[in-house]
Parts: C-alpha cells; structure tokens; sequence
C-alpha cells in the first residue's frame, strides 16, 4: 500500500514566510540577496521590511563579505541566493569572512539539488552541503518539508553562530502536520521499526517513508529518522539506529560522498558499526528535465532506497 | 566616550618612526612577516589613529560610535599591531610574541583574538565588502560611525574589490573611504609587471568614487586628505596613496623581493640606523 503524503509547498517558499514572519519580531534582521529574491522568496521580506533588505547585485563574494561586516556590528544578517551560486561562488569569503571568526551569519541556498529540473546542471546544488560542512564552525541544516522548514527558520534564527540552510525549488509532500517539533541538532523518528533505519533529509524523507510502507508489504518494519540537522549530528539517534536495528541506509539529494551519508558512516563506524548503504547522487552532473523524471534517472527515489535497503537484508 | 588623539604634525612624524622600529623589531624578532608591506602604510595610520581622524575607544574597543579601520591586506598585520598597541588597545610588550604559537598577534589578523582588530583578513580582497556592511549597518542604525579600509594595490586584481566598488556606490555609501597603498610591488614583481591595471585613479572614478591621490608618506597631505573623504557626502571614497614598499629603509625600497621576509639581525640594525634609531 502506498502512502498517501499531502502535498505541502517547497521548501523555499516556507522560508520565505518564516523569514517574514521573523522581520516583524526581530528588528535586527537584515536580509542581503544576489538579485534573486523573487526565487529565494526573499522578496516577501523585501517587501514588508525595505529598510532592512539589501540587493547587491550578482555578486556573491560581495554579498557574503557584507553579511559578515553587518554581523560583526550585532545584526542578524541572512544572505541568500542559490545554493550553489552561494556556496560555489562565495566560498572563501564564507570560510574567511564568516567561519573563521565564527559571525552570526545565516547563509540559506535555495534550488538545491536536481529537483530544480528543466534549469539544468549549472543550477543544481549537489556538492553544497559537503562545502558547508568544510566549514567547521557552520550548523548544517536540510529540512524536509513546508511545516517543518517553517520551524527550522525561527531555530537557526535563535541559535547562535553562523548556519547554512538548504531549501528546495519544487512543491513537496508533507511528512509533518501543522506543529512538528523541531530541535537543531535531535533527528525526528517519523516512523519506528526495528528491522533497518533508513535515515534521510530534505525530499528524500518523504521518499524514505514510501519506502518503509513498500518494505513493511514484505513484512520488513522499516524506523526512518528525518536528519534535518547534518551538524551538529544526532550521534544518539545514528548509535541507537545501528545497535537496534543493525542496518541502515542513508538517502539524500546531494553527491554521495561528503554529505549526510558520510558524516553518518563516520558516527557509526566509531560507535557502532554496521551494514550500510548510500542513496545520492553517484560522481556525476544531472542534466535538464522534468524533476521527477530526473529524481527517477539518477536513483533519487523510494523504488532506489528499497533496492538499497533490501541489498542489506 | 570615544576618544580621538590628536597629534601635530611633528609629534606624527615621531610617531612614525616609532612605528617602523617597532614592526622592524617584531618581524625580526618573528623570523618571518611582512615587514617592507607594513612599512609603506605607516603615515596612513599614523594620521587615522594619532591625527585626530578617526574616533575611537581602546577601553571599550566595541564602542557602537567608533570608527571602523579595516585592514584588508591582512599582510600588514605588523603595521596594524604597531598602530593599535601604541593606541592604547593592548601592551606594546605583546609585539616581540608576533607569529608565536599562543599569541594574539597571529601571522594574519584574527578578529576573535585581539581587541581592535575589526575584521579578520588574510585572503585578499574582501576587506571593503566587510567595510560595506559595517557601513550599511552604521546607515540601519542611523549612526555617524565611518569606515576606513585600507586596500594593497596587488589586491586591486581582486573581482570582489570591484563588485563591492559598484555596491558601494550604488548605495552612496558616504561613510565608506578605501584607501589604496599604491606601493607598486606585490609578491613577484612590480605591479606594472605582474597585472598592470593602470590607470587606477580612472578605474575608482567610473565606479562613480570620489577619488583623491595623493603622497602617502606626506602627514599633512594624508591627514587632509582623509578629513576630506571622511567629509565627503553623496558618495563613497577612495585615496589613492602613492607610497614605497619598505618606505625608511633604503636597500628594502629598492628591492621588491623583500616581500614576505623579515630582516636579519644585521639588516634589522642597519633598518634602525638609516631611522635613526641608533
């Protein structure tokens, strides 16, 4: 039996309401984009708080380098663009100017992954959270749906210390309700089950999900865990994962090596080592297209984790 | 309260050479740094910190009010550590610790570390975007605060110097002066030779800059010039300074491989000789 997800709005979009929502409640707040507002939905924040908005252009070196000069005078500056355009482009003003002397800088990319579609490869962020985690004083964070991207906002807004946030371009299913709880740093168990874990971030939870409910037909009860916080890592929930359940594959919308898989190999082979399986993208650039027909191309889906996760059984 | 010191022309000049023995001494001290890079900005921070330029607080170096100096060729870090323990920042008696494993005073400014240093800098060319933002939240805040930042002309190769050049103007970011100390060496050669940008001035002017140039080594000069940009309205500033590399020393002035090394014992005595220091 399949799972029906309702379909919630993209990550972006909930960042932009939380975001806005946060203007009004926090006057230091300043939002500093790279001429794309109106695709980070930064805008909604531009256009009820101008005086707090800043455009620089295309010019993300610039951009970082201003988010850390308006930390340095105690405001809470949010740079956004697209995550590889931000991450890519602005990198070594992000390790110099904000990580090394650790501002209070909330760097968020939008359009991560292949999921932007028919844009195609030079768009899509695949290697952005292994740069945000070569960042060592950086939170990492990939939330999974509309509800719980809203909750992650005001908890990386209220945390101290630079983070990186990834949010999606495409509409995706819900797999919280209205108030998920949400803590940096505690991954969220969505479903429980002893037999494997299948641990995921981003739109690859709601696929995890679909994957538990296909290998729970075959009798295998599958726990999935939501690690919408890459760093800090929830060291207890991966150690419990792999005492308890013995086998876990790793899912996400990012190249396979430097990202959520591997900081969750490391924690396991150190704490509790077991069988383990990785679902990302494999060494290589995506291309143009519809995003479902790309997620299905390049094993980004619930069929794909099933394969993996049986290969483990 | 700030406090701005304000030194006469006779007293700067004493100051000056007091500033070039001690980043001398340190680096040679060190075994390493980048003295002859240090010594070609002396009179531009000489006139910020001692010439009644900037307003500053070494008791309460987070005063929201103060001044912002930041020195985006890291490099420079001896000058920058001169300058501020002789403000009042923190005990000249740190300076001989330069590059030492525990010190403060590390090979490239750290913010984190050091009271004064307001930017962390070491990779070129981001300092003035840094500046931006300290000048956009000084304009949030409506605060009088200023911001000057000092620019190596080998870091002029750098693209984000230019994008925070057209940002800064686009804003009219009054509260903004870059300051190039136009040395005219860089690691490898002259600057002419390794990426010739002439003509500079030009470049600054079309980016819609106030631009001034004028002889970095000259007090006078220096101090007005920088009353003036900090004076300057409806758009951001640049001083050119047209300095020498090693400036005071003459076999190091003459020679742009000294870029990076520090004096030997007996380069250091013959530096402090030619100063007259003894």
């Amino acid at each position: 039996m399949a799972v029906e997800l309702k379909m919630g709005k993209a990550t972006r979009d909930a960042f932009g309401v939380a975001l806005r929502e946060a203007g009004s409640t926090n006057p230091d707040i300043v939002v500093v984009d790279g001429d794309v507002n109106n695709s980070t939905r930064t805008e909604w924040f531009a256009q009820e708080f101008p005086e707090r908005f800043i455009n620089v252009g295309i010019a993300e070196s610039n951009l970082v380098g201003i988010g850390a000069g308006l930390a340095a005078c105690g405001k809470l500056p949010v740079i956004a663009s697209f995550a590889c355009f931000i991450m890519c482009n602005g990198y070594d003003q992000l390790r110099m100017s904000i990580a090394f002397p650790n501002l209070n800088v909330k760097v968020v990319g939008s359009h991560a992954g292949i999921s932007i579609g028919e844009d195609g490869p030079s768009q899509m962020a695949i290697e952005d959270v292994a740069l945000a985690l070569g960042l060592p004083t950086f939170s990492v964070i990939v939330p999974a749906d509309e509800p719980s991207t809203h909750k992650a906002v005001a908890a990386m807004l209220e945390a101290a210390g630079p983070a990186y946030m990834r949010v999606g371009r495409p509409d995706v299913p819900m797999v919280y309700g209205d108030d998920p709880e949400f803590t940096l740093g505690k991954a969220n168990e969505l479903r429980s089950g002893n037999d494997i874990t299948l641990i995921a971030n981003g739109l690859m939870v709601a696929a995890a999900l679909e994957a538990a409910h296909a290998l729970a037909e075959d009798g295998v009860e599958a726990r999935v865990l939501d690690m919408h916080t890459v760093r800090p890592l929830d060291v207890e929930a991966v150690t419990r994962a792999s005492r308890e359940t013995g086998k876990i594959v790793v899912a996400e919308e990012h190249l396979v090596q430097g990202g959520l898989g591997s900081v969750v190999a490391m924690v396991a082979v150190e704490h509790a080592p077991c069988a383990m399986a990785f679902v990302g993208v494999e060494n290589t650039y995506a291309e143009s297209g519809d995003a479902a027909a790309l997620l299905q191309k390049y094993g980004l889906t619930a069929q794909h984790i099933v394969a993996k996760a049986r290969s483990l059984l | 309260m700030g406090a701005t010191m304000k030194m006469s022309i006779e007293e700067l000049e004493e100051q000056a050479r007091i500033i070039r023995r001690d980043i001398i001494t340190c680096t040679t001290i060190a075994g390493s740094g980048h003295p002859s890079s240090s010594l070609s900005g002396v009179e531009i921070m000489a006139a910020l910190y001692f010439g009644g330029i900037m307003q500053f607080d070494p008791a309460n170096p987070q005063w929201e009010e103060r001044d912002r100096l930041i020195m985006s060729k890291g490099h420079a870090s001896p000058l920058l550590y001169v300058v501020l323990a002789h403000a009042g920042y923190f005990s000249t008696d740190l300076l001989p610790t330069l590059r030492q494993i525990e010190s403060p005073l590390e090979g490239h400014p750290n913010m984190s570390r050091l009271p004064g240093v307001e930017a962390s800098t070491g990779s070129l060319g981001q300092g003035l975007s840094i500046g931006l933002g300290h000048a956009f939240a000084a304009l949030i805040d409506k605060r009088d605060s200023h911001v000057f930042v000092i620019l190596g002309d080998g870091e002029q190769d750098e693209g984000q110097i230019w994008e925070a050049a057209m940002t800064a103007a686009h804003y009219n970011l009054d509260n903004v002066t870059a300051i190039v100390d136009h040395n005219k060496a860089q690691q490898t050669g002259w600057v002419r030779d390794v990426l010739d940008y002439a003509p500079l001035a030009d470049k600054w002017r079309a980016f819609q800059w106030d631009v001034q140039e004028i002889d970095g080594h000259d007090l006078a000069t220096v101090a007005t010039a920088l009353q003036r940009a900090k004076a300057t309205e409806g758009r951001p500033s640049c001083i050119i300074a047209h300095t020498v590399k090693g400036k005071g020393v003459s076999f190091v002035e003459a020679d742009y491989s000294y870029h990076g090394k520090a004096l030997t014992e007996e380069e250091e005595q013959r530096a402090l000789e030619e100063l007259g220091w003894q």
